[in-house]
């Protein structure tokens, strides 16, 4: 499908009719962060956000999900609650966090035909249709383009929004996309080729104004060898395992299984879990696979750069550069694989 | 969706609900073991749960949680799964307190399993250390039931103390058979036994096994892994013919909540068995 132009002035038309046939998404305003939200006012929609403090991963893979409930007693029985079956539209998405469902894909959805899917995350995804927004003004921590992707990359997204200043050029990507377009009203005229050489001038800044570099040439390899090398220790002296790093990364999955329950009844809960905590791997016998934070900080830059690469041939890491952001004692993923590709 | 050989996974951690149809107490004391017989309640369900030696399960009291099992009995027993559960933790303790009659959740089975068809023809070594023998269990008596189908048998196993030994009753069973040698060991001397004194290793380097044609299996602490595989080494055996299996604390069973690495291989999927060939060279954090 040809790419299309928005008006701006039509946006909050384009977005009251989304939310009279979708549940719409959005990243919106609150006590100081943006976060990604369903919006019941879409004028509440905030695009002028970067990014948002908790990457949208939870929209598919929840923060707290229910797995089942359970009854106690007698009438023992073990029930799986309903994902919410309306569709959604997620839209504002940046093209980072996009590609962080990319990543999250192979773990909940399997590999391969008869690996085990995660429900949850396989029916929001299967009912969500993804709208990005290409970044023009890129952040002082931002490093996608080190990572093969950029300001405007297109992958895992339905649709992608340009704005050009007074209005939005739409990349069309899938037939997801193209569906959702032809169901709204005629609010999009053609992109004329005057329309598409401006949106590529405007990527095309946006990807020079991405500084800072991280060099992933051959660092597989070079890690590898590099298991036992005393840098981890050092590295991880600055750490003081908060785990914001993981919780905040769009590519990191770990959870945690806990039973919550009254004397009749019950369920069984994840939530998102950290790497970065010693109880993670604590067995009940009281042995610590990764007992110390050198351990622990040294499997989290190898699940990333290492281990993510071997198994699924992709970096675990999209370059969105929030564990730069906010982590409280200044560790820089971008410095430590840079410093590993000089390491003896 | 359904897997072969397993439950309906729509939801692969919701459980199946099993009765506990029999409760052996294996081992007394302050780590007490004791082994589960679980009969699914929907025979649906038990009749499609097949599995191989070598796999585990998790079993739920809902409450409060869920814990990781090797599966101790035989694919050839059926109708039936056992575990063998050390009382150790929070949910282990729970499921200690669990009577006859009582039901739990089961879910699985998961990971990889012994190569036993692969082994067909085959002498085995089987070498367990305390409660690391629940797994190996599972494997000797699916050999015992296909017995013409391996070579000699050979099972040394043993415990801190007499009392700590699991499966005394099928133990004695087997001294009987003329067709499998037992080498049980206690590390202190105790009155009235009649078997060897010290630890696993010891036992193995008295016995001197051969590895002319013999896969070696060893489960147990991680401390008699580590000398069993040396010991077993220095006798000649090569890397491939060495298989032991691996635990890690694990939440999902299943490859995704993230926790049971050893570098890139996660012991729920690519594990719990791995031939020594397979890990002698793996670096992670064990």
């Amino acid at each position: 499908m040809d790419s299309l132009i928005l008006q701006k002035e039509k946006l909050p038309d384009l977005l009251a009719e989304i939310a009279t046939k979708f549940t719409l998404i959005g990243p919106k305003e609150e006590t100081g962060f943006t976060e990604f939200q369903e919006l019941e006012d879409p004028t509440e929609i905030n695009l002028d956000y970067l990014l948002s403090r908790v990457p949208p991963k939870s929209l598919l893979f929840r923060q707290t999900e229910t797995l089942f409930t359970f009854t106690k007693g007698k009438n023992i029985k073990v029930e799986t609650p309903k994902v919410d079956p309306g569709k959604r539209i997620i839209f504002g998405i940046r093209p980072c966090d996009a590609r962080g469902y990319d990543l999250l894909n192979p773990v909940f959805e399997g590999r391969k035909e008869g690996d085990y899917q995660d429900p949850f995350y396989v029916q929001r995804k299967n009912r969500s249709t993804l709208i990005g927004l290409s970044c023009n003004e890129p952040d002082k921590n931002c490093f996608c383009t080190s990572l093969g992707d950029g300001p405007a990359s297109t992958k895992h997204l339905d649709l992608l929004f340009t704005d050009l200043g007074n209005r939005y050029y739409i990349d069309v990507i899938t037939e997801k996309g193209e569906d959702l377009i032809n169901n709204l009203s005629k609010l999009f005229s053609k992109a004329t080729d005057e329309d598409t050489k401006t949106r590529n001038k405007v990527e095309k800044t946006a990807v020079s104004a991405i500084t800072r570099k991280m060099n992933t040439e051959g660092v597989v390899e070079k890690l590898n060898g590099m298991f036992k090398h005393e840098y981890w220790g050092e590295v991880a002296m600055r750490c003081i395992g908060c785990g914001i790093c993981t919780y905040l990364c769009p590519t990191c999955h770990c959870f945690d299984i806990q039973d919550e329950s009254t004397l009749k009844e019950g369920g069984r809960i994840r939530v998102w879990d950290s790497c970065m905590h010693p109880e993670y791997t604590h067995h009940a016998s009281g042995h610590n696979p990764r007992p110390s934070r050198m351990n622990r900080v040294r499997n989290r830059v190898y699940h990333k750069f290492n281990f993510f690469p071997r198994n699924d041939g992709v970096f675990g890491c999209t370059g969105c550069g929030r564990c730069i952001d906010y982590c409280p004692v200044n560790i820089d993923i971008i410095t430590i694989i840079n410093d590993v590709k000089e390491m003896e | 969706m359904t897997r072969e050989g397993t439950m309906k996974v729509d939801n692969p951690y919701e459980p199946g609900l099993a009765k506990i149809a029999d409760i052996r107490l294996e081992a007394t004391g302050e780590r007490a073991i004791k082994t589960f017989r679980l009969e699914f309640l929907d025979k649906e369900i038990q009749k499609n749960f097949t599995f191989k030696p070598g796999q585990f399960i998790m079993i739920s009291v809902l409450g409060v949680g869920e814990s990781t099992f090797a599966i101790s009995s035989s694919p050839t027993q059926k109708g039936y799964i056992e575990v063998s559960a050390m009382r150790y933790g929070k949910h282990t303790k729970a499921l200690h307190q669990k009577e006859i009659g009582d039901i739990v959740g089961v879910r699985g089975p998961y990971g990889n399993n012994f190569p036993l068809e692969e082994w067909k023809g085959k002498n085995i070594l089987f070498i367990g250390g305390g409660i690391g023998q629940a797994p190996l269990r599972s494997v000797i008596n699916y050999c015992i039931d296909n017995r013409k189908d391996y070579g000699d048998l050979n099972i040394i196993y043993g415990a801190r103390t007499s009392k700590d030994l699991c499966y005394k009753d099928e133990f004695a069973k087997m001294a009987k058979m003329d067709d499998l040698q037992t080498h049980l060991s206690i590390d202190v001397e105790e009155e009235g036994w009649e078997h060897y004194v010290g630890f696993v290793p010891s036992n193995l380097m008295r016995l001197q096994p051969s590895p002319e044609n013999t896969i070696a299996i060893t489960c147990g602490p991680p401390i008699m892994i580590k000398f069993v595989i040396q010991d077993l080494l220095e006798l000649g055996f090569k890397d491939e013919q060495i298989y032991t299996t691996l635990e890690m604390r694990m939440k999902c069973g299943v490859g995704m909540c993230g926790r049971c690495n050893i570098g890139n291989l996660y012991v729920c999927k690519d594990g719990p068995v791995f031939s020594w060939d397979q890990i002698k060279d793996l670096e992670g954090d064990m």
